[in-house]
């Protein structure tokens, strides 16, 4: 019952703001999170944002992935995105 | 795409595979929502664990699932009977076998139709522009999807539409795990909990399974290195002894959840005891509107018929993790997708409907 | 006239002005012009026959419309049947009060597709219908060519090539009726595909357009002719970025997204360069790719993906619609 994507936010206008993925615009209710920004991921569901992805954690995980990458098969991982 | 490539899963299946070596026995850890079902299962993950002697059992996470033929029967009745309906429904609800059609394939009354929608916000724009209609939502799902089903109910009373209203099924997470570990006859290991509805609820509501029945948990995400990060928190809690709540996609939640989306829900709807497919009456586990003018079932004079149920199907058994699908007497015959005899056959994180369609998913060893 | 009535249905002059007037004005060449009962055509050797008919809705999409598909979806059933697509009919049936304008603009796609696909329209009919009977515009086309290549019997190794990303059409007609309230840039990717008529002749053995339910059902309709399993990669399946975000957020797997303009090929391994070479070089084919090949982990008759993640599973065909879901 979770299909949730990240999506960046691209404009806000009061609650309404508008999402931007591969070109793709959508408007997006920003009611249900507190003070997001042009330029932060929301994760959306069925049109609404539930939660402001934070960019930190978000790195920490991918590190500890990559980490957990390079222990297994020894190379060295350069460059990651999300 | 780190969390989704096949390194990162071989890399973390690695780690998962010393411990699971460590711990040398069989476990089974419940994966609540029907998301995590299907991650497991279209990666491959759920059949290769399985072989590892990890079983990923699946819960009462699939709103398809466990909405009674009651309600999805009230709104197929009222599309077919009255003139000028528009029901408005999610994708996931259209193919749910009912006494008549599945809401998909079924003939409107004359000037009625159903409108698949993915945003419950769309249900205001279309009362709008149909004013000479009645427009009733089909509103399904567990406090991810109430907290949007709720703001858009507010938002409907602030407008002061005439001519929409809700048939609701709003069902809560934690009421049905605690129905389940209270059984006793489970026998569970550890859970897996739903990521998105942990970003509005928060960590402390699964508390209670920790503390009272000792069992660890992580809340985790959805891509196939998010399963494999809880499965690992798991893991860890029970090599360490330990039982806790942990947050494994601390990327998308808090442990405090969104008090602003519970703060609309609370605003729109009050708790209230739940009917729920296969598990019966459960107390205080659903949601109704505190609003009744917009309960479509008051509105419309509906009746509520459960009468229909297929007795011989164990979807009921299969979402409190008694069986497996493959255990049901239907499965695969005569239950497919094509011919489903219950909604964990229909819906897409159905787990019988995974099952068939996965079950066979290998892994390249 | 600004709206087809009902009267011009029932022949006479009134449907002879609209043929002068509109239809030969957009569509006239020799053949066409006589408006002969029948076309008398040459086409040397075997003949190769196909028919389709259009009933989509909305009729002007971003890309396209109904004319241009009317065209390129019979094109490209010859092109990808092994035949050298030379004449269509064009049967049109118009709901009384279809507006002429869109009739014209249907007619001006219609006339640069056949000059695109290098074919001429010979033949056709038209018909009116009361308002409610049909929706807008309904068109069928039927065409023929000469047989320039057969079906050849596939073996382990061949490779398995697409001429481009998956599933734009789909998702510019979902654009287009502003489903789900997207907005963007997202043009279908219909076009005709008679570019690929010398494939026959470079050894590919086997094609098939990807049309409504998608790439995955073409390769089950791959798999089920063969003695071994068919193995693609995921990673290896281009999807343009809008495509790729509709699917995320919509819960759609592009998989089972329909194209308009896009041809699934076999080739023999040792000619797969030279094809994948080829098809770079035509107007969008830099996204070319080989996706998988006949053969690999599987049993007869499966069509086997391994998945970004690493896991196998298997392809289905498109059973039902592809519907959005929540959950």
């Amino acid at each position: 019952m979770c299909l949730a994507v990240p999506l960046r936010v691209i404009e806000i206008s009061g609650d309404i703001g508008v999402v931007e993925m591969g070109g793709l615009r959508r408007r997006t209710n920003l009611s249900l999170v507190e003070n997001p920004k042009v330029g932060d991921y929301v994760i959306v569901h069925a049109g609404f944002a539930i939660s402001i992805l934070d960019q930190q954690q978000a790195e920490e995980t991918l590190d500890l992935i990559a980490r957990c990458i390079e222990k297994a098969d020894g190379s060295s991982l350069e460059k990651r995105e999300v | 795409m780190l969390l989704r490539e096949e390194r990162s899963v071989r890399a973390l299946l690695k780690e998962v595979d010393s411990l699971l070596e460590r711990l040398d026995r069989q476990l089974r850890i419940m994966e609540v929502c029907g998301t995590h079902t299907m991650t497991a299962y279209r990666s491959g993950l759920g059949t290769l664990l399985r072989k590892r002697g990890l079983r990923l059992i699946s819960g009462p996470g699939c709103p398809v699932c466990i909405t009674p033929d009651g309600i999805v029967g009230a709104a197929a009745a009222l599309v077919t009977e009255r003139p000028d309906i528009i029901l408005a429904s999610f994708g996931d609800m259209l193919r749910v076998p009912t006494r008549k059609e599945p809401l998909l394939h079924l003939v409107p009354a004359k000037g009625s139709a159903v409108k698949t929608i993915y945003s419950p916000e769309e249900v205001l724009d279309i009362a709008r522009a149909s004013p000479g209609k009645q427009v009733v939502f089909l509103a399904v799902g567990f406090e991810t999807t109430i907290s949007s089903i709720a703001w858009t109910v507010e938002e409907a009373g602030r407008s002061g539409l005439k001519n929409l209203s809700f048939i609701t099924c709003l069902r809560l997470v934690p009421p049905p795990l605690r129905a389940i570990l209270a059984s006793g006859e489970s026998g569970l290991d550890g859970f897996i909990y739903p990521g998105h509805v942990s970003a509005i609820i928060g960590s402390q509501p699964y508390e209670f399974i920790a503390r009272e029945f000792s069992l660890p948990g992580a809340i985790t995400g959805f891509e196939p290195a998010d399963l494999l990060l809880g499965i690992l928190s798991v893991l860890r809690q029970i090599e360490g002894g330990e039982a806790r709540v942990d947050i494994a996609y601390s990327r998308a939640v808090r442990p405090e959840g969104n008090p602003a989306a519970r703060r609309v829900m609370a605003s729109a709807c009050e708790v209230t005891d739940g009917e729920w497919r296969g598990f019966g009456a459960i107390p205080r586990s659903g949601l109704r509107l505190r609003n009744r003018d917009l309960d479509a079932f008051e509105r419309f004079s509906l009746t509520y018929d459960s009468s229909w149920e297929n007795t011989a199907c164990r979807c009921g058994d299969v979402v409190r993790g008694l069986i497996e699908p493959e255990q049901c007497p239907l499965f695969g015959n005569p239950c497919t997708p094509e011919q489903p005899m219950g909604p964990c056959m229909v819906s897409v994180e159905g787990s019988c409907l995974i099952h068939y369609k996965y079950g066979d998913t290998m892994w390249t060893e | 006239m600004d709206r087809i009535s009902l009267s011009l249905g029932s022949g006479g002059k009134l449907m002879r002005e609209f043929l002068r007037t509109l239809i030969l004005r957009h569509l006239g060449n020799p053949c066409l012009d006589g408006l002969g009962d029948s076309a008398h055509l040459d086409i040397g050797g075997r003949v190769g026959f196909t028919t389709d008919s259009f009933v989509i809705q909305p009729i002007f999409f971003p890309g396209g419309d109904i004319g241009r598909l009317a065209v390129v979806g019979t094109v490209n059933d010859l092109v990808v049947s092994g035949v050298h697509p030379r004449y269509l009919s064009l049967s049109l049936i118009l709901e009384e009060g279809f507006a002429v304008s869109d009739l014209e603009q249907v007619l001006s796609s219609v006339r640069e597709a056949v000059g695109e696909a290098g074919v001429t329209i010979v033949t056709g009919d038209t018909k009116v219908v009361r308002r409610g009977e049909a929706d807008s515009l309904y068109i069928n086309t039927a065409g023929v060519g000469e047989v320039i290549g057969e079906a050849g019997e596939t073996q382990e190794g061949d490779v398995i090539l697409v001429n481009g990303s998956v599933g734009d059409h789909s998702v510019a007609v979902m654009v287009a009726r502003r489903e789900f309230e997207f907005e963007g840039e997202m043009k279908s990717d219909c076009r005709p595909l008679h570019r690929l008529l010398p494939l026959w002749q470079m050894g590919v053995k086997w094609m098939r357009d990807i049309t409504r339910g998608g790439l995955a059902t073409i390769l089950c309709e791959c798999a089920e002719g063969e003695d071994v399993p068919v193995f693609v990669e995921e990673a290896r399946v281009p999807l343009s970025a809008p495509v790729r975000a509709i699917s995320e957020i919509l819960g759609l797997d592009p998989l089972y997204l329909a194209s308009e303009g896009k041809a699934v090929m076999i080739a023999p391994s040792d000619r797969a360069d030279q094809v994948l070479d080829f098809l770079r070089k035509l107007p969008d084919g830099d996204s070319s790719a080989v996706i998988g090949r006949i053969g690999g982990q599987g049993r007869r008759g499966e069509a086997v993906l391994k998945s970004i993640s690493g896991g196998l599973r298997l392809l289905e065909p498109l059973t039902g619609e592809l519907l959005p879901r929540i959950c």
